[in-house]
Parts: C-alpha cells; structure tokens; sequence
C-alpha cells in the first residue's frame, strides 16, 4: 500500500521466497474475482448459444499433439509417465476437442457444440515476460461447413465480447487460402521449388521489404508482381474486397461469403486482412483475431480448421475461437480506466 | 499525437538526424524535438525518442504505433512481432566481419583450434553468419569498442556494423567478409496496423513520395 503521507512504510516481515517455474504465477483474490466475472460471463453467453462445456485432461499423449500438428503453438511442458509413455501439457483446447469428438461422439447430431474454460501451456519466446500457462476460453463449432459456421463463430464472439463489456474491439478476418490462390496462379513450376516458401516466409515475418524483395526474384511481369505485394497489404472493411477483381476477386470468394452473412452489428465489427496467414498449423480457410486498442498484441483468435477433425478418424468441417482471459482482463481494465 | 494520431518511435544516434529530415518531409514538426536533447517524449507531435535498439521493444508492445530503426537491429531482435513496412534507404553501413590487418588471425584460429572467437554487440546475427557457412565460432557479447576486442587478444576477429571503415581502419583492422547491408525500415505495431490501417497507408504514402 502507499502511504500518502510519503514516510515510510513500518517495515514488512521479510517474505520466505519460494520460486515457481518460470512463465507461471500466482493469482490474489482481486485478481480472481474479475478473472472469474470474465470467464464465467464467456462461459454464459457460450451456454446461451447452445453450446456445452466440456473438459479434457490437460495432459496428453505426445502423439496426439504431433497428430494435430500443433506448429504455431509448440508445448512447454513434457513428462513421463511411469510407463515411458510421453506426455505433454495441451498447448491449446482444439486438439484436444478434436480428439474428444472423434472418440466419444461417432453418433451425434451435427453440428456439436463445444466450449471450454481451461488452461493451456505453451513455449514461449525468451526474455518477454510471456506466459507459459494460458486461461483460455473458447468455442469449438464441429461440423458445421463455410461460410454459414464461421459466420455463427464469430457472431458468438462479439456476443461474447460485448457481453464482457469491451466497446472498442475490432476482429480481423483473413483467410489462409487466399496468397496460396494467388500464388497458385502466378508460381510456375519453371521458379525454383523453394520459391513460394520464400514468399511465403516473407508473409508470415510480416516482413514486407522482405516480400517485395522475393516476389521481386521470381521475374513475374509488372501485373503479377503488384498483386503479390500490394493484396497482403490491404485490410479494411468491405471496400477491400470489391477492388479484388481478376484471380485476386475469386480468391477472396471465401471472405465475401461469409460477410455476406453476417448481422451488421458484427460485420462493422470486422476488418478485412488479405495479408492475415496461417498462425497454427491446423488451420485451412478463415482465420481471426481479436484486436483492442488497448493492447498492442491481439486478445484472441481463432479460424477454420475442416482437416484436423479427418486426422484422428472423423472428418468434419469445423471452426474456434480461444480468449485469453488475463490479455482480456488488462484490455478491459485499459478500456475503463 | 502526430496530426494523424500516430505514436512514433524515433532513434537517436546515426540515425537520428536523416529521420527527422523525413518527418519534416512529410509535415510532422520536429522543430522541438531537434531543440531538446534531453527530453524523450513529444507529445504534441507524437514523438518518442529512444535508442535504436529499443525501438522494436517500444513498437511490438503498442506503445509506439510505428517506428523506425536500422535492419541490423531488426535482424538481431527476429522473432519482434512487428511489421517491416518499408525500406527508407538512408542509414546505409555494412555488416563486417574484420580482424587485425596482415596475416589472418582467424585463419590460424581456425585451422589450428577448430574454432574462432568473435566480439561483437550482434551475437545472433554472427553465430548465424558463422552457421550458415559451416564454420565454428564463439561469440563474445561486448556492449561498445568493439575494435578493442581483437587488439587485446580476447578474441580473434569481431562482427560489427560500418558506414565508412574509418574506425576500423584507424584501429589496424581489415573488413575479411561483408555479412550484409543494412539500411534504416519503418516498421509498425501488428495491432496499430490493423485498427490505424488508414493514417499508417497515408503516412507510407507520404513518406513515399518524399
């Protein structure tokens, strides 16, 4: 506590340290009661929608993981059993649920609806205060095809954003198809094969000297080359995609479909990413983030994952999103303040 | 704010002179950040000042919505979160890999130790260099004078950036191996870009044409 009067604080017993592992901490009761309002808020407005909550153990199989191609979020956390098998800490709640429903519901009515309050482990990058244990929440939509599921995922979570009680949030809406379309069109098989992954590496560094620099190499003519650089670039509302024409306008057919069904109150909610790519490795088409000017990292994300389901046996279209509660909590915190 | 409501992350050092000649360029007034050496912040024009390397820090976080820096450090600091949106083109010095002049000392390192040693304030951009044309190294992380590292026997050679070789040539060094050429690049917040798409693109625009 600070002391108004500027004196010094009576001295403190010294505290007996005892460390925890590094990427984890401690949550105090204030800390917790907001924490709890969040996620039980989320966990309502899931329930509202219809969907259910479940829970996984939050140790798997390594060869689960590695099934699911978890590339983006690489586990922190692996141990042994007393059998020798492999465990790791899950290091999200989609392969998991993926999983789940392919063991547990051969039968069921599609779509399925999933949510979850769970916690997930992660390998973080060094020296930047990152979490290696995240509370997230989240939907999994099983089942239930483009454009009409991801248009149901994320009308669920602007409910669940406004529900929270952000004002200011913006969710950008990318699909990972869209420069591999483009690149289909204009990488023949005359480049060298390690063309379009040097394009591509470019993207997902955001560097875009980079990308100029490398759609620059591959020769292409005046027309090809502008639209390699110039469409990651653009993001912005529906205006981005009516100046598509040509290969560029059929390969965001995708995103049209989905804006086009969605309410107003979520489409004006929506910016249009055409450079937004592939952040894990399972996903396939629309991919989204949750922005708030609060915060300078995005608060969520989520996208299209219609292989992951067929990799443990079942093959669904499907579509989540996960919340981070504590990047929730600060931006909301900000938001008020 | 900058007329435009951006928050801008300026370096000090070599590259602070040419940025704000930029930012004059394109209509921001950099008249009180040139007369305060002290001072960090301007908020009235949406300036923060700051060390080159600390820029990526500033911009990732989201307490500077765009900012400019050299290459070298944006290649050192890779896995920043951050946009590179453009390459200004001034600032331009070359990443060296020297030692002392006449017989290569690091030839002998080399062939005789199966290892060379190498001060520098880039260690991943060296051990990259080194890794990527099969050779051993050991880094040696020095804060500044690099020059001094190899005249004292510490190490065998050092990676650092030049403009001219004056400083190394004053100091009896010889560049061996040019790494790569680096250049001053504008680089963005990954959240700003989406939700100030608007004032970032007219500002690209601008900056463009000056």
């Amino acid at each position: 506590m600070s002391d108004p009067t500027g004196t010094a604080p009576a001295a403190a017993p010294t505290p007996t340290i005892h460390p925890i592992p590094s990427g984890t901490r401690d949550v105090l009761p204030d800390e917790m009661h907001e924490l709890r309002a969040i996620t039980a808020t989320a966990l309502r407005v899931f329930a509202e929608r219809g969907f259910g909550e479940v829970s996984t153990p939050a140790l798997e199989y390594e060869e689960t993981l590695a099934r699911g191609d978890v590339g983006g979020a690489p586990p922190a956390y692996r141990l042994f059993d007393e059998h020798g098998n492999v465990l790791v800490l899950r290091s999200d709640m989609t392969v998991p649920i993926a999983r789940l429903v392919a063991t547990r519901f051969t039968d069921a009515e599609l779509p399925l609806r999933l949510c979850y309050a769970a916690h997930a482990y992660r390998a973080v990058r060094a020296k930047r205060g990152l979490p290696r244990e995240l509370l997230q929440v989240g939907i999994e939509l099983i089942g239930a095809p483009a454009p009409a599921g991801t248009a149901e995922a994320l009308t669920v979570l602007c409910d669940v954003l406004d529900a929270i009680g952000f004002h200011d949030y913006r969710i950008g809406l990318g699909d990972v198809g869209l420069y591999q379309t483009l690149l289909d069109a204009c990488v023949t098989p005359s480049h060298p094969p390690t063309a379009r992954e040097r394009v591509l590496h470019e993207l997902v560094t955001r560097d875009f000297v980079g990308l100029e620099r490398e759609v620059g190499a591959l020769g292409l003519g005046r027309e090809q080359t502008e639209l390699l650089v110039r469409v990651p670039q653009l993001r912005g509302g529906p205006e981005v995609l009516s100046a598509l024409d040509g290969p560029a306008g059929e390969a965001a057919d995708g995103l049209r479909g989905v804006y086009e069904l969605l309410e107003a109150r979520v489409a004006e909610r929506l910016i249009l990413d055409l450079g937004l790519v592939r952040e894990l490795g399972y996903y396939t088409g629309a991919v989204f983030q949750v922005y708030d000017p609060a915060l300078g990292t995005p608060i969520g994300r989520g996208g299209r994952y219609d292989e992951l389901l067929g990799r443990f046996g079942r093959a669904l279209p499907a579509v989540g999103f996960a919340l981070n509660a504590q990047p929730l909590h600060e931006a909301l915190m900000r938001e008020r303040a | 704010m900058s007329g435009d409501g951006l928050t801008i992350a300026v370096p000090r050092g070599a590259l602070f002179k040419e940025t704000l000649d930029l930012l004059d360029q394109i209509g921001i007034d950099t008249t009180e950040v040139r007369a305060n050496d002290r001072k960090l912040l301007f908020g009235d024009v949406g300036i923060v000042t700051m060390r080159p390397s600390d820029v990526p820090t500033y911009v990732e976080a989201g307490a500077a919505d765009i900012g400019i820096t050299g290459k070298d450090v944006l290649m050192e600091q890779s896995e920043r979160e951050v946009y590179e949106l453009l390459d200004l083109g001034y600032g331009g010095c070359t990443m060296v890999l020297a030692s002392v002049a006449g017989a290569d000392p690091m030839e002998e390192a080399r062939r005789r130790l199966g290892i060379v040693r190498i001060a520098t304030k880039y260690p991943r951009i060296a051990a990259r260099h080194f890794a990527a044309t099969g050779r051993q190294a050991e880094m040696v992380e020095v804060k500044g004078s690099v020059e001094l590292a190899p005249l004292t026997g510490l190490v065998d050679g050092i990676v650092d950036l030049t403009a001219t070789g004056t400083t190394l040539r004053e100091n009896g060094l010889v560049v061996r191996e040019e790494i790569v050429g680096v250049t001053a690049r504008l680089i963005a917040n990954p959240v700003a870009h989406k939700l100030k798409a608007a004032a970032i693109d007219e500002l690209l625009e601008r900056v463009r044409a000056a």
